[in-house]
Order: structure tokens, then sequence, then C-alpha cells
């Protein structure tokens, strides 16, 4: 395989978190197109035999960081670029309406974490080997995602009066 | 949550399913035992399904082709790409994307010279370049030769330049007709630059004499040695002191 066919493989899940993670699939498609041509640009530094998976999920990581500090820069708060327009989805149910709210009003760092553990299934290591940060710090993100998701969906619910179908 | 026997890792680590059997067995009887604990790791769960669920579909959306073009390398600075085919598809009109120090005049021997010709368009449309005018930097010169060389399928060098004034800011790999260039750019201390394009030619042509082109303001020297053409192009430098690099590269590829 060449080196473009086997980061080709990846981009199907690079994708998905990619949209999890900003929810505009535009702006989705975005963060993939700048981190795959950071990785092919840097190729020649990843060592053949490791997870090239985890590296493109590090690189990604890099580049949305990048992406968020510069609209910060741009003096657009963060909570403001963070919280963007649900869509409507015409074939999603109310639970997943939810569930997206929910997902974009949590602090980036939380969501990153949540969507690797879940998304991706990397062990609490490997994602934070790819955040760069300890264990410690994965697991206290990923408690505070969880619970503030709850309370997001739960709240939700509550406020709109309708029953949430499962 | 109550306290511990059931840590809050222990919860996580439960619902993602990383806990051994047995730790797993012993949580399931803890969480049988404490309806808020069991509850909240029912709402976890709830959670990961739930996401799994809303965005699995987009792993079956095809590959959209912007994505798979961002994966050729050749693709990576398309201004500069678009700049380059505008050229030739203009025939002799300029690069008019292209800075306008660079503007390249017709030239009557194009038709012989596609080395030189190509060699001073890749040099116009990157030489310019502040921010990124390498892909692979001149720190990761070993890296950069060995990866030049696998795609070209043949043994390239970076010549060393410092004795005639030139340091090595980093090369690239860009598209040629009949297959991948390597493209080496150098620069002096005074900001001039020059750069060194290598391809392959489809067979051996012997070798041939240093042939001389002027592409508008870009000076080149090229010639071709077996089964690689090389052109040494700069805008910046006298045709005297570009002879000169010449020379010194010819050696070194030759010793």
């Amino acid at each position: 395989m060449t080196e473009r066919d086997q980061v080709v493989v990846h981009i199907p899940r690079l994708r998905r978190y990619a949209r999890a993670l900003v929810g505009d699939p535009g702006a989705a498609d975005d963060l993939v197109q700048d981190t795959l041509e950071r990785a092919l640009g840097k190729f020649h530094l990843w060592k053949p035999g490791t997870d090239l998976r985890a590296w493109l999920f590090t690189i990604m990581h890099n580049v949305f960081v990048n992406h968020v500090r510069r609209r910060r820069e741009l003096g657009v708060l963060d909570d403001e670029a963070l919280e963007r327009p649900v869509r409507d989805s015409q074939d999603g149910t109310l639970a997943l309406r939810d569930l997206q709210r929910g997902l974009e009003r949590l602090p980036a760092d939380q969501r990153e974490v949540l969507l690797l553990v879940v998304l991706e299934d990397m062990s609490y290591q490997e994602a934070a080997t790819a955040l760069g940060v300890p264990i410690g710090t994965v697991m206290s993100r990923l408690s505070r995602a969880r619970d503030r998701l709850r309370i997001a969906m739960d709240g939700e619910a509550t406020s709109t009066h309708f029953q949430v179908v499962k | 949550m109550t306290e511990a026997r059931v840590s809050e890792t222990d919860l996580h680590a439960y619902v993602d399913g990383r806990l051994t059997a047995a730790r797993r067995a012993e949580v399931e009887i803890e969480l049988a035992a404490d309806p808020a604990l069991s509850e909240q790791a029912a709402a976890y769960g709830a959670q990961n399904d739930a996401l799994r669920a809303a965005f699995h579909s987009v792993l079956d959306e095809p590959i959209p082709d912007r994505l798979l073009e961002a994966t050729r390398p050749q693709r990576r600075r398309p201004w500069a790409i678009a700049a380059a085919l505008a050229w030739m598809a203009l025939g002799g009109v300029a690069g008019w994307a292209v800075n306008e120090a660079y503007r390249l005049a017709p030239s009557p021997t194009r038709a012989e010279a596609p080395l030189a010709q190509r060699a001073a368009i890749a040099h116009a449309v990157y030489s310019p370049e502040v921010r990124h005018p390498v892909e692979v930097g001149a720190d990761q010169e070993a890296h950069l030769v060995a990866w030049l060389s696998k795609r070209l399928g043949a043994p390239v060098h970076a010549p060393k330049l410092e004795s005639v004034g030139f340091r090595l800011v980093g090369g690239r790999l860009l598209p040629g007709e009949s297959g991948p260039v390597a493209h080496f750019m150098y620069q002096s201390e005074k900001g001039s630059r020059v750069t060194l394009y290598v391809r392959t030619e489809g067979s051996d042509h012997g070798e041939t004499a240093f042939r001389y082109a002027d592409e508008g303001k870009v000076r080149v020297f090229y010639w071709v040695d077996r089964t690689l053409g090389y052109a040494l192009s700069s805008a910046d430098i006298s045709r005297e002191q570009l002879y000169t690099l010449a020379n010194a590269v010819y050696e070194q590829l030759n010793p």
C-alpha cells in the first residue's frame, strides 16, 4: 500500500469524528482536509509499524486546537464558536437533536475525549496520547462530559415538555 | 456518587467495556445494590449508544473528492498548480497568478527545452513562497532525500552548496509529465533563491553538456546525466553565478 492508500483507509473515521466534533458537515470536512494535508506533508515523521490511526487523530487534534485558537484570536468567544446552530435533522428524532445540542454545548476538550472514547473506541491511554494530556485529565474530562451531557439531555427533554422517544 | 467501592473510573470503564471480566462482575454486584449508581451507568451507556447511532452513517458516506485530492502530494497547493496549468494552457502568456516579478516571457526554444521550461515554472511558482517554500525542511535532510529517492525510484542527492554561499532550505515533490520530480530549494545569506529540479528521463540519454535558457526572468542551466535530468534555476543571481553553482552541483553528483 502506498502512503496515500494507507491514509485514505482512515478517512471515513476521521470524517465521523470531525462531524461529531464540529457539527457542521462542511466545517468538519475542512478539518479533515487540513488534517490530511498536514499528515501527508509530514508523512516521513510517521514511524512505520506504529498506529497510523492514532497518529492521524493526534494531527487532527492539533489542527482542531489551532482552529479554535484562531477563532479566539479573531475575537470570537469560545463558547459562541463552539455552540453551533443545531441543524434541522428532518430524519432525526427529537432525542437525536437533543444529543447534538448537548454535544455542541460541551467544552471542546471534553467533547474530544468523549468522542475518541466512544466513537473511536480508544482506550483511555490512547485518548491521552492522541490529545497529549495525562490519563487523569482524560478521566476527569470524560466524567464532566458525561455528566453535562446527561443534564443537557434531561433538561432539554423537560424544558420542551416532550417525551424523549428512545 | 456514593463512596466508592465502585470508583468513578470503574464506572466509566464499565460502560466503555474496559474492565476485566472479574472486575466487571464485582461492579455489577455493586450496581445492583445502588439504584443511583445503576441509573448513572445506564445513562452513560445510553449516551454511548446514541452517539454511535447518530454518527454511524458518516462511515458509509462516499469520501468527498476534495478529501481524496488532499491526499495527492502534488495537489497540496491548488493555487500553485492552477498557476502552472494556466501558464501552460496559455502558452507564452506569463503566469499571471504568479508574482509579477517572475513573469515569464515567451521563449522560442520552449519546444526543444521542456526541462528548462518546467524547471522555470516550478521555480517561479515556489521560490516566492515565504511561509511554505518547501514541504520538508533541511533539518530533515536525510528523510527528505530518502523520501524523494523512493518516489523517483532513483537515488537523489541534495548537493551541498555552502562553499558557494547557498544553504539547503528543503525540498518538495512535484508532478512531472512522466513521473514525480524532486525539487530542492537553496537560499543565500542575502535571500537569493536557487532551485534544483531533478526528474527521471524515460531512457538512458548518456550525458549532455550544460545548456542554458532564459525563461523570462528565470535563468536555467540544465543537463541530462544518463537517466536523470537536472535543471538549476534562479531569478535572483547572474548567469555567471548560476553557472558556478551548476558546476558545484554537477561535481558533487559526479564525484
